[in-house]
């Protein structure tokens, strides 16, 4: 044991975790410790290498706005977690419990009877003069008077021992998820330890987050039914309508927003889902208005209402700041709850905590000083070289500057700045914050000890706040050992607080319900889910084509040289050119005559087309089509579970990875890959999805994709030369082996078609998709009334049955190629009207259904 | 004196809207100075939703919501109101020195915590060491509040072109400064932001003004157009309002709505549709003198 800790690096001017005076490892390393020195090294490298694959798999990520090398950035997880012991916790756990109480007591008295300001307890300037003081929001009556339901601190440990705040969240608090996920990751990566430890859970935070609101939510909902008698009250355990609010994938946790709202169970929304309507927030379904008693928001205050807040976002919901005044929404937490998120606060509140709760602050605040006072202006100058410079209002965007890094001349002009603008700048000691030891697992020693910062989180509850036994660890991996940001490329742990006596173990999925929580069918689908299912489907159809496509192609050209080519070569060849995977030969003229016909294209030229039609980033190849899929599963994901996520993850990652030009083989391989995440993915839709509206629309999507694929399949096979070979129109279709279990003979034309159009058994048949259309189109108008939109298929499907197979099953029969031509024509039709129906978010004509 | 207002504003869109949600500042507030007697607001189409409240600031805020398809959309503003009396320049010749007036607004304990809330920086105006080198020219040390907020008007006016083309909207101060051109609005905010870079509290004013037809000719229905102006918190008199546009200590031709920190608070329409494509405003005001009611 001893061997490992002499690895570690130490700063002894630092508080060191691990290690106490002594250089022993405090009582609550010691089993972590023991465990790591017991262990052969090969072990550790496993758990690296499975903590990585997890992350990768189950795609964690933290999108960096400026990355330009990707927009997403997998989220970097330590494998050792932060240990910390329940003595010591429970101290940390009431001062940030105290601190939430208090800043909730400031902010309801700034956006109500500002006795701080007419006390002098804080300088007006810091209501008046900053700009997330939202004014709509002035008065606004909350539930309980709870007005911060989410609070979350980062807090470092002094040299002694003590630990210190360096900053609130206020505003949205970020992490909690990403906590979760990673004490999932690195629980798992050390199962026994982790029981032996008795490790205090995280869920029970989150079952008291999810009940308060709910309890606040159903206060709501009756306060909605009084006024507006038309709106049902929430029956006996009926649950209150809490949705996510997003800014949307971009959004640099939106990873987290979509685990969040998949864990706790809320719909994951976007402004445009919402309406504001005679003061209610309305969620846009595609069964019409749904009030909405909740909103947890993840977009920033200021952006929450482009009518009477920021007039320029794209991202709020007009009139929601009215509903606000009007107590008829939760918001979680409450707008113009920014303002607390000022460093300028810290050195006031002392005298706040004093005034308002009577007792003195339990955790004190890294020193700060604000430099709108003069007094305080002048002892930051005179002390610059030991203090941070930032900005005082989350508004203004700087980086901290470092008063010991600056030079004479940098000094200057940083005194000039902060003379010229007091208001907007604070100060902080520079903290010598302590180190934990961390795991580097491609340097030697790979024991390294990093300074760690550490976000705890809180959340109202009608009884007090509710502490996350654990928090977001993050150690400084950047270039700067001071600044510990994700942002700037830090890596999180995991954080086990140790438990006095025996956990009760608790899962949001495992808690007792009685039969009147059943719920069955999603009641509360967004028109814009619904949209991405639709297309998810015909993605996943889409790609199984282009793949095979492909993946046929490869296989006539590695299997026949140029002029032995089969003359079903050309079709195929068309066919791929339709589907715009290689260039339109006509097109294409790159020499001064036309006459290039595709024949006369060498087969380097046509491999190169291939490869390129798989890898190409351009619009049409598979990867381009990948991507896209992989788009609409991510603004889905909370309703795929964490196998199907893997798939689609895995599948995308594949293209991206690829560096050098790929061999013909090497992409045949990757085509069968493909081809078996897609099959996979296939199973899962039929096997694993609940049947609920949201899945009807992806059923749709998948008969509509294979329906016009048919179409545009058959019109040109009809049209071939007639001695072409057969088999690679079944191969495509993906009926060759139902074809050889019932004919042993080549295929010929009659019973191809027959099989590929009428044969009712043949999940790939024309009629199959009909009949699925014509099921699932008269369930959708029975469900939202009006449209009748089967009528046309059901048609389509009579016609089709109509055919006499010995007068139009043949080749190069008109008729067949003109009800071919006109199905294709009504698929086409029946995707704009579900379009127009159902996706479009105008939520009109729902209005007399409420 | 007793003035009638027409305020018509008509939005015209390339498309059809399908939902449009404003927020109206043209209800007039009262206050000393004024007494509103009737008021109308016709709008076209019929609002689905029509609300009113007071605002943050105490204005009265119309929320409409219009559910109707349209392509125009007409708000038509109509109201008769009757001004009181307003001190006289001679009248305010006590004021205190303005250092003394920006040292006790320091402290909010001593004034109307209403007052804080026009000290700082805002959305449109924003404080610097420029506006207040400009401003500096007129505040000497210890004169009076009220006198050098009338000699800071006069500069503004003096200095500055009334020039519609030269800005829109969204102009910042800096530019406006450093141009010398400008119309109401600006010239309001950046005496407001002359006078908060000093320390003293300062708000925007929006109404309308009396203009006087050519000599012979007749008053021509929609000629005249909204107005802008500023007011000074002075602790002896209470707000005193200065049009640097005009020259002038506001009397008795000035007609307020509302008021705010600056215009971004006020603005008389602001909102959100869905749909509609590129779209024309166009704002007709029409103020008439009316006689005074008989005493009965």
């Amino acid at each position: 044991m001893q061997s490992i800790l002499y690895q570690i690096p130490c700063q002894v001017d630092h508080y060191n975790e691990l290690l106490d005076a002594n250089g022993l490892p405090h009582p609550h390393w010691q089993a972590l410790i023991e465990t790591l020195a017991n262990e052969p090294a090969s072990q550790m490298r496993h758990r690296v290498e499975a903590i990585q694959r997890q992350v990768r798999d189950n795609g964690v990520t933290y999108n960096v706005y400026a990355d330009t090398n990707g927009l997403q950035r997998p989220w970097d997880l330590d494998a050792l977690p932060f240990i910390l012991p329940h003595e010591e916790w429970a101290h940390i756990a009431a001062a940030v419990a105290q601190r939430a109480t208090l800043l909730n007591q400031v902010l309801l008295d700034i956006y109500g009877a500002q006795q701080t300001l007419s006390e002098g307890l804080l300088p007006s300037a810091l209501v008046h003069g900053h700009a997330g003081f939202l004014r709509p929001c002035h008065g606004v009556q909350h539930e309980d008077n709870i007005a911060l339901h989410l609070y979350a601190v980062d807090i470092a440990r002094a040299p002694n021992g003590q630990w210190w705040v360096v900053s609130d969240r206020t505003q949205a608090p970020t992490g909690a998820g990403y906590a979760l996920e990673n004490r999932t990751i690195i629980s798992s990566a050390f199962p026994d330890l982790f029981r032996d430890l008795n490790i205090q859970r995280l869920s029970g935070f989150f079952t008291s987050m999810r009940d308060s609101l709910s309890h606040w939510g159903r206060l709501c909902a009756q306060k909605q039914s009084v006024v507006h008698p038309e709106i049902l009250s929430l029956s006996e355990g009926e649950q209150p309508l809490i949705v996510i609010l997003t800014p949307g994938p971009y959004n640099e946790t939106y990873h987290e927003q979509s685990y969040l709202a998949g864990y706790l169970g809320f719909p994951l929304v976007q402004g445009s889902d919402l309406t504001v309507r005679n003061g209610i927030v309305w969620l846009k379904t595609i069964s019409g208005l749904k009030a909405v008693h909740v909103i947890l928001r993840r977009l920033d205050d200021d952006f929450c209402d482009p009518l009477e807040l920021n007039a320029d976002s794209l991202l709020g919901v007009a009139g929601l700041a009215q509903a606000t005044r009007q107590g008829h929404v939760v918001i979680a937490n409450s707008l113009g709850s920014n303002i607390l998120q000022s460093g300028a606060l810290l050195g006031f509140l002392p005298k706040l905590c004093e005034r308002f709760l009577g007792e003195s602050l339990k955790m004190p605040s890294v020193a700060t000083w604000w430099c709108g006072e003069p007094s305080a202006l002048e002892t930051v100058i005179a002390n610059l070289h030991e203090l941070v410079i930032k900005p005082a209002f989350p508004q203004i965007n700087q980086h901290p500057i470092f008063g010991e890094d600056l030079t004479a001349e940098g000094r200057d002009a940083l005194i000039e700045k902060l003379r010229e603008n007091p208001q907007n700048y604070i100060a902080q000691e520079q903290v010598k914050i302590s180190q934990a030891p961390a795991w580097s697992a491609h340097h030697k020693p790979n024991l390294n000890s990093l300074a760690i910062g550490l976000r705890v989180y809180a959340c109202a509850t009608p009884n007090g706040y509710a502490i996350m036994p654990g928090g977001l660890a993050r150690i400084a991996s950047g270039k700067d050992e001071r600044v510990i940001t994700m942002q700037r490329g830090g890596t999180s742990k995991d954080t086990w607080i140790t438990s006095p006596t025996a956990t009760y173990y608790s899962s949001l999925l495992r808690r007792t319900m009685s039969s009147r929580d059943l719920v069955r069918g999603n009641t509360y689908l967004s028109s814009r889910m619904v949209e991405n299912l639709f297309w998810f489907g015909r993605y996943t159809i889409r790609n199984g084509h282009t793949t095979r496509l492909i993946r046929i192609a490869i296989q006539f050209l590695m299997e026949f040289s140029g002029e032995h080519r089969p003359i079903e070569w050309t079709t195929l060849r068309s066919v791929c050119m339709w589907y715009g995977l290689i260039p339109d030969a006509d097109v294409d003229s790159d020499q001064d005559t036309s006459t290039i016909e595709p024949d006369d294209l060498s087969d380097e030229e046509i491999e190169r087309q291939l490869i390129h039609a798989v890898f190409s980033s351009k619009d049409h190849s598979l990867q381009s089509s990948i991507q896209q899929f992989f788009q609409l599963a991510f603004n889905i994901r909370e309703r795929l579970s964490g196998d199907n996520w893997r798939i689609i993850n895995q599948m995308s990652q594949r293209f991206t990875h690829s560096k050098h030009m790929p061999t013909l083989t090497e992409t045949l391989e990757h085509l069968n890959e493909t081809s078996a995440s897609l099959v996979t993915l296939s199973g899962f839709t039929l096997d694993g999805m609940t049947r609920d509206q949201g899945w009807r629309f992806m059923s749709l999507g998948r008969r509509i994709e294979r329906l016009q694929f048919l179409c545009v399949l058959l019109q040109h096979a009809l049209t071939m030369p007639p001695e072409s070979n057969l088999d690679w129109l079944l191969e495509l279709t993906d009926s060759i082996v139902t074809y050889r279990a019932r004919y042993s003979a080549q295929p010929e034309w009659l019973p191809v078609l027959d099989l590929l159009l009428m044969d009712e058994h043949n999940p790939n048949a024309m009629i199959f998709q009909l009949k699925g259309m014509v099921k699932y189109l008269a369930e959708v108008s029975a469900n939202y009334g009006g449209g009748a939109h089967e009528a046309v298929f059901i048609e389509r499907l009579e016609s089709l049955k109509a055919l006499d197979p010995d007068l139009a099953l043949y080749h190069g029969s008109s008729t067949l190629l003109i009800w071919l031509n006109d199905t294709y024509k009504k698929s086409i039709d029946i995707s704009d009207q579900l379009n127009l129906r159902f996706f479009s978010y105008s939520g009109l004509p729902a209005m007399e259904r409420y | 004196m007793r003035y009638h207002v027409l305020h018509e504003t008509e939005y015209h869109y390339d498309s059809v809207v399908t939902l449009s949600q404003q927020m109206l500042h043209m209800t007039p507030r009262n206050s000393n100075a004024q007494y509103c007697e009737q008021y109308s607001l016709i709008i076209s189409p019929t609002p689905t939703e029509h609300t009113q409240y007071f605002d943050y600031f105490k204005n009265y805020s119309d929320y409409i919501a219009v559910f109707t398809p349209h392509e125009l959309l007409k708000v038509s503003s109509s109201f008769t109101v009757s001004l009181q009396r307003r001190p006289y320049w001679t009248e305010l010749q006590n004021s205190l020195p303005w250092e003394t007036v920006a040292q006790q607004l320091l402290h909010p304990s001593n004034v109307d915590l209403e007052v804080v809330g026009y000290l700082y920086s805002s959305p449109n105006v924003k404080s610097s060491q420029a506006l207040m080198d400009f401003a500096l020219l007129s505040f000497w040390q210890g004169r009076p509040l009220i006198e050098a907020a009338l000699d800071l008007t006069q500069r503004i006016y003096q200095s500055f072109e009334f020039d519609p083309e030269a800005t829109n909207v969204s102009t910042p101060l800096d530019e406006v400064l450093a141009g010398k051109r400008g119309v109401c609005q600006d010239f309001a905010h950046l005496m407001i932001g002359c006078l908060r870079s000093l320390g003293l509290a300062s708000r925007y004013v929006s109404g309308y003004i009396l203009t006087n037809p050519p000599e012979g000719k007749e008053r021509l229905v929609g000629a005249d157009a909204s107005h802008a102006w500023v007011s000074v918190y002075c602790p002896t008199y209470g707000w005193i309002d200065f049009d640097p546009t005009n020259n002038c200590l506001v009397q008795s031709e000035h007609i307020t709505v509302a008021w705010g920190r600056d215009f971004s608070d006020v603005s008389p329409m602001r909102g959100v549709v869905l749909g509609g494509g590129a779209q024309e405003l166009t704002v007709r005001v029409t103020v008439t003198p009316v006689p005074l009611m008989a005493m009965t």
